[in-house]
Formats: structure tokens, C-alpha cells, sequence
């Protein structure tokens, strides 16, 4: 492997792991602070990449604008969400949060079919998005993908400085760390819950719309995001952004180069890994004591 | 009481009789919700019994149809008993590495880690050429054991009972065993246990090896019955459906997980029936499905086995004195 081969798999590894940042902070962020377990977190991921789809045509060249649009769609899309079917799902047991979100991933996979139908889509990346940039002598890069991270490490920063700078982040960090000390405190916690699901669900939107003009936009999209998702929180341990952020570009940098090296394994490498870190640190990377 | 206990008994003797007066498509029916039965019954173990909710079971059922049909020769159908005991001790022998893992987690990391393996032992199949990658493969010739045939529909209808009756039985003299009792110990109240002097980590790990053999036998029966297998098995959606079905009937009782094969069969049979639903709707029968369990979710936590006491906790002077008796 020459370095320039060496480099363009380093950006795909980076670029991978931050958009896996994208979905995993959100259910990192549900898990530690609601204590929910949200199967249906792969589904939004889908609607993201849905979305960017349907909605692509009428904003044209304005890729960023869309971005926004669809944000802010999503966002509220998982605040009614919220609203209607999880903030009941509090109080109950690990077993029935599964059943439910289990049964809305059904939910969601058949009115994505009524609704856009079972066909594989493709997305085009806007003309000023579409060119690539010479790497070496004879590889290039597309421009897309630099951009993607780029939008990414955006919003990781944007992410970072909301929850460390913010009241806001200082009530969600609180929640994440002691969730009755919170509610005791007198924090309007329904309100706070509302906003930190409705937050997952515009990331790993954001995440599926990014990810549109790369790959293509298929049914089921989201089962496969969401187990790999799951290795990340495992990994990084639960309710820490920083331990999902390490753990996503681990995740993807044994993904990207177990590909490389040995094509038909790859798809164990990243559980491989999750098995030692596991041995190694049960909880976590980064889990807070 | 007395009609709890020989309820089972009534089960079997029915089971026993029935392929006297059943059209195919019921015959084909009754042997899936059997076998999902043993599959349902399997998983009881680890989340009723032991309280460990797992979301990769579908792993060793996966693992036992493939090994199944893999092992059986080209051209001459396969030793019934060789082939059985190898699926069992593969699923286990996967069960004991998973087992060993995951049970250092608790909670929510346990859900998670047991699917990630899961995951893990799809994508062997899936990506490699073991299995034939994602068409999967076909079992040509079913097992055979002396004049036993499982590829004739009759003898494969009593091997399969034969399984669940042994499965339903098994675990049924488990939960009375001293085995049983530290496994409800450990599900109550873990420290207290290990308190106790009991090796709680050993006694978890021996009911997820056993529950991944009992799966495994499930898988078997399950590759002998289609006569194929892929790497859809041992998919989420597998793992999710088992768990559904646990809970549809009602965790805690082994009858429950029965039960909740059966509901959860007919249900997927009667929704995906255009006859019955009409043509549109039974397209998408995953909606209805979804809807369903989500109501199921709101309005039943106890499951279907809670019924009963539901409708008897509604006469409000027996409720008290009741759940007195019960405490």
C-alpha cells in the first residue's frame, strides 16, 4: 500500500467514524439520560437519508439550506415522537422499551415503503459539491466527502460547545450523571427529555442526510447503522459524548482498514473489537464512576 | 389450580392427535409453531428465569440449522442423532464464548453486547462463503434414523413434538431443581446471592450455555423442516421477533412462551392473509403488526397469561384479600 492509498483510507476512516458520531451521540444521549433503549435509532438515520431524497429536488443547488430544512423537520418530527409513544416508556422496564421501539422500526420500514416505495434511490451531490481533488499522482478525492467530515466536525463542535458552554448542556450533562439528583433539584425534566430526544433524532438525520449522495438510499438502511451504533456506545460507555466520539473513529478505522486487508471478514473486525475492549474495560472507555 | 397443572398434559395429548384431522396448510402451521415453541421456550430460560434479556438469540438458532446442513452429506440423507448432537453442541459451544463475554455486562450493555454477537455470527455467514453467502443453502436429503424419515411430513410432526414435550419438560423440572431455585435467586436479588456463597457468574453462564444448546435443537428442527437456511436466521429481526413472542405470551411462565409463539404465528398468518385483511394491508402486515404490539405494550404488560387476572382483579372485593393470600 503506497502512502497515497494509505491517505485516501484514512479520510474514508475518518469520515466513516464521524458520521457514525453523528447517530451514536444521540442514543448515547438517550440511553445515559433517559435510560431508554431506543431500537428504532437506525430508523431516523433512514428518514434522514429519506428526506434528503424527497426534499432534494426543491432546493436545487441550496445543499446547505436543505441540510437546515431537513434539521429542522427531524427535530420536530422527534419531539412529537416523543411526546406520543416514548415519554411512556420511562418508568418501564429495559424488556418493554425493546418491544416498543422493536415495534416501531416496523412501523417506520412499512410507511417508508407506502410511502416512498422499496426501490433503491441515489441522491446527487449538489454541482459545487460534485468535482474531486487530485491526491498524489494518480488518485483523487471526491469533494463530497471531504465536505461530509467537514459538516460533521461542524456539528461535533457545535455538539461540544452546547453541552459544555450551555445551561442547557449543564442540565443534560447533570441528567446524564444523576438523573433523580436532577429531577430533585427541580429541573423541568419532561421539558429537557423533550428537547435531548428531539436533539438524537435531528443528528442522526443530519447523519443520513450527509450521508445520501455517498451511498445509495435503500430500505433497511437503518438496521445496520443502528447494531454498529450499539458497538460504539458499548465501546465508548454509556452517556459519555467524548467515549462515542473515540469509539466511532476506532470503529472506523477497523471498519475502513479491515476492508482493506481482509475483504471477507471485515464485517466481524468491529465486533472483534467491541469483545476486547469489553474484556479489557467492561463499561466503557470513558464511563464515568 | 388443579386444571393449571394438567393443562400441559391436556396440550400433549392434543398435539398427539391432531395430524388425525388437519389440512396441509395446518399441518404446516402447527409443526412452525412448535418449533418457534422450543426457539420461545429457549429464551424463557435466560429472560424469564434468569432475568438476562438477550437480543442475539437468533444466533444459536442460526448456528444450529446451519451446522445441520452442513454436515449432511451430498448424497445420502444424515445421521439423525450425529447431526442433532452437533447443531446442540455447536450453538453451545457458540453460547459459552458469548456467554463468557457479555455476562462481565449488566443491563442495558447486556442487551447490546448479546446483539452485537449476534450480529457478529451473521456476517460470517452472510459475507463469506461458509453458508453460500446470503442465498444460503439446501438441505437435499432430510435426516434419517433407522425407519424414522424427518423428511415425511408425519414422522417430522412427532420428532418435532417430541422436541417441544422435551424442552417443556426439561426446563419444567429446572425451575423445581436447586439449579432453578439459585437462577430465580440470582434474577431477584444477584448480591444477595452472591452473598450466599453462590458462584453467580457460573450458575449465569451455565443457563446461557443451556439456553443456546435448546436453541441450537430449535434451529435444527427448524433447517429439517424447510429443508434451507440463510444468513437471515440469525439476523436482529430474528432475535427481536423471540423476544416478542416471550413477552406477547407473558415472561415468568413457561406456558407463556408457548402461548406466545402460538399469538404471535397467528397473528403474523392472519395479517399477512389478503383474504382476511384485504390485499393492500396484508402487503404491509408489518404495520399492522407493529401497531398491534405497540397497543400490546400499553395496554398489557403482563402478557397474554395475564389475562385472566386482570378480568378477576376487576371484582374489587376479591383484590384485596388476593393479593393478602399472595404476599
Amino acid at each position: 500500500m503506497d502512502l497515497a492509498t494509505f491517505l485516501v483510507q484514512c479520510l474514508n476512516a475518518v469520515q466513516y467514524g464521524l458520521l457514525l458520531f453523528l447517530v451514536a451521540s444521540g442514543l448515547t444521549l438517550i440511553f445515559g439520560i433517559m435510560g431508554v433503549i431506543n431500537l428504532a435509532h437506525g430508523s431516523f438515520y433512514m428518514l434522514g437519508a429519506y428526506l434528503a431524497f424527497s426534499i432534494a429536488p426543491f432546493f436545487g443547488q441550496h445543499f446547505l439550506l436543505m441540510l437546515l430544512a431537513g434539521l429542522l423537520l427531524s427535530a420536530l418530527f422527534g419531539y412529537v415522537l416523543e411526546w406520543a409513544f416514548y415519554s411512556y416508556l420511562y418508568e418501564r422496564e429495559h424488556l418493554q422499551q425493546v418491544l416498543m421501539t422493536y415495534a416501531l422500526i416496523l412501523v417506520f420500514e412499512e410507511l417508508r415503503s407506502i410511502l416512498v416505495g422499496n426501490d433503491v434511490h441515489g441522491v446527487k451531490p449538489p454541482d459545487w459539491l460534485a468535482g474531486t481533488v487530485p491526491l498524489g499522482d494518480l488518485m483523487t478525492y471526491p469533494v463530497y466527502r471531504l465536505f461530509a467530515s467537514a459538516a460533521c466536525i461542524v456539528l461535533a463542535l457545535a455538539l461540544y460547545l452546547v453541552v459544555n458552554k450551555t445551561r442547557l448542556g449543564m442540565m443534560i450533562r447533570a441528567g446524564a450523571s444523576n438523573r433523580d439528583m436532577v429531577r430533585g433539584l427541580g429541573i423541568d425534566i419532561t421539558r429537557l427529555y423533550r428537547i435531548v430526544f428531539a436533539g438524537g433524532v435531528a443528528l442522526a438525520a443530519l447523519a443520513g442526510m450527509i450521508a445520501a449522495p455517498m451511498s445509495s438510499v435503500y430500505p433497511g438502511m437503518g438496521g445496520h447503522v443502528l447494531i454498529i451504533s450499539f458497538v460504539v456506545v458499548v465501546i465508548g460507555g454509556i452517556g459519555s459524548i467524548t467515549g462515542a466520539l473515540v469509539a466511532s473513529l476506532l470503529v472506523g478505522v477497523v471498519d475502513t482498514f479491515g476492508k482493506v486487508f481482509f475483504a471477507e471478514l471485515s464485517g466481524i473486525g468491529v465486533y472483534l473489537l467491541m469483545a476486547v475492549i469489553l474484556v479489557w474495560r467492561p463499561e466503557g472507555l470513558m464511563k464515568r464512576a | 389450580m388443579a386444571f393449571n397443572r394438567v393443562l400441559p398434559w391436556i396440550a400433549l395429548a392434543a398435539l398427539l392427535a391432531l395430524p388425525l384431522g388437519l389440512t396441509p396448510y395446518m399441518h404446516e402451521l402447527v409443526v412452525k409453531i412448535m418449533v418457534l415453541s422450543v426457539f420461545a421456550l429457549s429464551l424463557e430460560l435466560l429472560v424469564g428465569m434468569t432475568g438476562l434479556v438477550s437480543l442475539g438469540h437468533a444466533a444459536f438458532l442460526g448456528i444450529g440449522a446451519y451446522v445441520t446442513v452442513l454436515l449432511s452429506p451430498e448424497a445420502d440423507p444424515g445421521w439423525l442423532p450425529k447431526l442433532l448432537a452437533a447443531a446442540v453442541a455447536a450453538a453451545a459451544l457458540y453460547a459459552l464464548f458469548v456467554g463468557a463475554l457479555s455476562l462481565r455486562t449488566k443491563g442495558v450493555y447486556f442487551i447490546m453486547v448479546t446483539l452485537a454477537f449476534a450480529q457478529m455470527a451473521y456476517f460470517v455467514f452472510h459475507d463469506t462463503k461458509l453458508g453460500g453467502g446470503t442465498d444460503g443453502i439446501y438441505l437435499n436429503l432430510r435426516p434419517v434414523l433407522g425407519p424414522i424419515d424427518s423428511g415425511a411430513k408425519l414422522h417430522l410432526y412427532y420428532l418435532v413434538l417430541g422436541a417441544l414435550a422435551f424442552t417443556y419438560a426439561l426446563l419444567a423440572l429446572l425451575r423445581r431443581s436447586r439449579f432453578g431455585h439459585a437462577l430465580a435467586g440470582i434474577r431477584v436479588n444477584e448480591q444477595r446471592m452472591r452473598a450466599a456463597g453462590f458462584n453467580t457468574t457460573a450458575y449465569k453462564l451455565a443457563a446461557f450455555v443451556l439456553a443456546g444448546a435448546l436453541a441450537g435443537l430449535a434451529g435444527f428442527l427448524l433447517a429439517v423442516k424447510d429443508g434451507f437456511v440463510n444468513p437471515e436466521l440469525l439476523s436482529w429481526h430474528e432475535s427481536g421477533a423471540v423476544l416478542l413472542m416471550i413477552i406477547l405470551g407473558g415472561i415468568g411462565h413457561l406456558r407463556g412462551a408457548v402461548l406466545g409463539a402460538v399469538a404471535f404465528v397467528l397473528l403474523k398468518e392472519l395479517f399477512s392473509t389478503p383474504a382476511l385483511v384485504g390485499d393492500r394491508l396484508a402487503e404491509h402486515w408489518q404495520l399492522t403488526l407493529g401497531i398491534t404490539i405497540i397497543a400490546f405494550v400499553a395496554l398489557l404488560p403482563k402478557g397474554l397469561i395475564g389475562l385472566p387476572q386482570r378480568w378477576r382483579a376487576r371484582k374489587p372485593p376479591r383484590r384485596a384479600a388476593d393479593q393478602g393470600a399472595a404476599r
